[in-house]
């Protein structure tokens, strides 16, 4: 699985990193996590803001913190 | 995708105009550039929504409001948004503004003014909704 957290880097950005891989944890799953920060490979991903979450290059969210709960509920898919 | 770090208040409103092969529909465009250029809100790429590529529809699932701008009746914007699930919440039709349609693109610019400001308008009423008195 991989999951990428896109944003430029500021603490909205860094809460996403993080409950991403709170979300993780919990479920006990080892993911490739890549934090996206070059404003040009954001963009390729067509997002109106950030942050945005995409996993196995299907973004789940756009400009908003997800919760851990929501993350573990795309994962589970 | 512009450089701010996150979300900035222009981009609260996504604004969605129809971009289609007429006046009408170009004016709805410019009217989307001049609108984001003001900061008044942030165009978006409706093509897309309509190509289903997830970081198009997903954006306008998360914006807080989308603005449509469809150019005459047949309504594609709403209609595309329909298509993919998506409320469209603040929307205006430029030949509801006694514009007609046609393929003359000359014209444009003297009735940019007329769509703006009725976009102006309703985006005004938005505002209003977010800070109730």
């Amino acid at each position: 699985m991989e999951i990428k957290v896109l944003g430029p880097g500021c603490p909205r950005c860094q809460a996403t990193a993080k409950n991403v891989k709170d979300a993780l944890n919990e479920l006990g799953i080892d993911a490739n996590v890549e934090k996206v920060d070059d404003v040009m490979k954001i963009a390729k991903f067509g997002v109106f803001a950030t942050p945005a979450v995409v996993i196995d290059g299907e973004v789940k969210c756009v400009g908003k913190i997800p919760t851990v709960e929501e993350i573990k509920g795309w994962i589970k898919k | 995708m512009a450089n701010e770090c996150c979300v900035t208040e222009n981009k609260r409103i996504m604004i969605l105009p129809c971009s289609g092969g007429s006046n009408v529909g170009q004016l709805a465009n410019q009217v989307a550039v001049e609108l984001t250029k003001q900061g008044a809100g942030k165009m978006f790429c409706l093509a897309g929504i309509g190509a289903h590529l997830t970081g198009f529809v997903q954006s306008a699932k998360d914006v807080p409001e989308i603005l449509g701008i469809d150019g005459c009746d047949i309504g594609c914007v709403r209609a595309l948004l329909e298509h993919v699930g998506i409320p469209l919440q603040r929307y205006l039709v430029v030949t509801g503004l006694g514009i007609s349609k046609s393929h003359d693109f000359h014209s444009i610019e003297q009735d940019l003014m007329k769509v703006k400001e009725a976009c102006e308008e309703v985006i005004r009423g938005y505002e209003k909704l977010l800070r109730p008195r």
